[in-house]
């Protein structure tokens, strides 16, 4: 039965302003619900009773499973600014910046971004593609049915988990990128372990890591949101099609949105507060 | 509004009512109308069938009983109350009426057959572990499941997982109990076992059944009830004999191509 315009009923010179229409409608919906998602997510958190042991699994999964990669990302990034620092400082003969520049890139930029990148894409991709199979396969359903929320009983762990973990891995990666830093900067390349130190110690200020311990904190709400809600919603986004590849790619599109995400966050964030 | 006026007499309602539903999607082709203003009642204590091709809104008038979707017109009433209405705690605590037996069982994956029947218990009524463990245990002891409980539903057949499933759904005395395609991708062998399950569950905890399904004629057997669903108009007959009297072609071609076919299959 046909009740509504069909795109055929529109006249030709205005159906890119149809489609424009309701490209727009669709993300207003899609906003929308992910507004919803996120209150509802957070008002979870509150719900009696708290689900401390899934907590503790979800904290051993995204923190606990993401402490290897970010070890190796720290230090392959921490080391490639030690090398890279010192070409570029060795030219003004002004070497003894490098622990100064390694530590303040690491702790306001790199550190959180990296984190956050790595996160999504090793926790972020497997939350969405596990809440997108239990949509699919109607467990989602099924706990609703049974008067269950499903907000506090699958998505709030996970934001607090996300949360916990976020920052501490920002930290972790920090540490082991300054590390990094030293060894490529003092051990390989001749740098004096003191002045590198030092200029670390003169140059790093409180308000320095409070800007990378704020940023860790967002891109932590922002991966988990992404990849729970994208997941959440599969049968409702657009252009997924159906069954396990609407799962695959809504995963993708997670990874994608939450990546693009966190980089445009990164530098509003480092607008405002710097 | 409510559509209930006057004092209500709980035991002759209807549990379920749709009055001038309809519900329609939004697909490539435009506006897809499942139910059409459709009408009827699932009186309380007794079984209906609904039944139809696919496509037609089965599982669609079960989701709209639950409240998982909302139609675009009339109302949708479960003990006189507009489930679309509802929201949050009082959605919650209309949904603690139903068990439901879901297509594919609905198990959650990451948790044992025992964990799966528990969850219900574990989430909406304060026992102990104890208490838990002892009920849990009678129900899977009832659906010859004991043995399983440490089993992970990837472990399982298609009919243990319905039989899970089913336990999971009775875990609180559901007053009424939707199912979804119970037999769905079983042998002929587990569907009867299922249904006969089925048959003796009722009369021993007598809740209100609604059971989608395509297994004509075995389901009819347990109907009161049958509500066929063609095209988003809406039949109900009281048994499946009414049905080969209906004038409507296709209610005629869906008898000879179910009942009497299956009926003449047989000798």
């Amino acid at each position: 039965m046909r009740s509504n315009l069909y795109y055929s009923d529109i006249p030709r010179f205005l159906r890119p302003l149809a489609f424009i229409g309701n490209q727009g409608i669709y993300i207003v919906n899609d906003l929308g619900r992910m507004g919803l998602f996120l209150f509802y997510s957070i008002i979870g958190v509150f719900r009696h009773p708290f689900r401390f042991r899934e907590v503790v699994k979800q904290l051993h999964f995204i923190g606990g499973g993401s402490v290897a990669v970010i070890f190796f990302t720290a230090l392959s990034s921490g080391m490639v600014l030690g090398l890279q620092g010192y070409y570029s400082l060795h030219k003004f003969g002004a070497e003894g910046m490098l622990g100064s520049a390694v530590s303040l890139t690491l702790i306001m930029e790199l550190g959180p971004m990296l984190t956050a990148i790595m996160v999504t894409a090793r926790a972020g991709s497997a939350m969405c593609a596990e809440i997108g199979i239990m949509r699919i396969s109607e467990q989602i359903d099924a706990l609703e049915c049974m008067a269950v929320d499903p907000f506090r009983y699958l998505i709030s762990p996970k934001f607090v988990a996300t949360i916990i973990s976020v920052p501490l891995l920002t930290a972790l990666f920090d540490i082991v990128g300054i590390l990094g830093g030293y060894l490529a900067g003092v051990k390989l390349m001749g740098v004096n372990a003191g002045s590198f130190y030092n200029g670390m110690e003169q140059s790093v200020t409180n308000h320095d890591i409070n800007l990378g311990i704020i940023k860790s904190f967002v891109f932590a709400l922002l991966l988990v949101w992404i990849s729970t809600g994208r997941g959440y919603f599969v049968q409702q986004i657009r252009g997924a099609g159906f069954g396990a590849e609407s799962v695959s790619r809504v995963t993708t599109q997670a990874v994608v949105y939450s990546s693009i995400s966190v980089l445009i966050f990164d530098y509003l964030l480092t607008a405002i507060i710097l | 509004m409510s559509m209930i006026e006057g004092p209500r007499d709980v035991e002759t309602e209807p549990v379920v009512r749709f009055v001038d539903v309809t519900k329609s999607f939004l697909g490539r082709e435009g506006r897809h109308v499942v139910l059409n203003r459709v009408n009827f009642s699932v009186p309380r204590g007794k079984t209906t069938v609904i039944a139809g091709g696919s496509g037609q809104g089965k599982s669609v008038t079960l989701k709209l009983i639950l409240g998982l979707m909302t139609q675009d017109s009339g109302q949708v009433l479960v003990d006189g109350q507009e489930v679309a209405r509802l929201r949050g705690e009082g959605l919650r605590r209309l949904r603690t009426k139903f068990g439901v037996l879901f297509q594919g069982a609905a198990l959650f994956d990451s948790l044992t057959v025992f964990e799966n029947v528990a969850l219900p218990l574990r989430e909406r009524v304060r026992l102990k572990d104890d208490e838990i463990r002892k009920r849990v245990m009678s129900t899977l002891q009832d659906l010859e499941l004991a043995g399983h409980e440490n089993k992970y539903p990837a472990q399982l057949s298609g009919g243990m997982k319905k039989r899970v499933g089913l336990a999971r759904a009775l875990q609180l005395d559901p007053q009424i109990v939707l199912f979804d395609e119970p037999t769905t991708g079983l042998d002929p062998l587990m569907t009867s076992e299922i249904y006969h399950m089925f048959a003796r569950n009722q009369s021993h905890i007598g809740y209100t059944a609604v059971i989608v399904s395509h297994d004509i004629p075995k389901v009819f057997s347990l109907a009161d009830q049958i509500v066929i669903l063609n095209k988003g108009e809406i039949d109900v007959f009281s048994s499946p004999d009414e049905i080969q009297y209906s004038t409507k072609p296709y209610i005629q071609e869906f008898y000879e191509m179910t009942i009497n076919h299956d009926n003449e299959s047989t000798f």
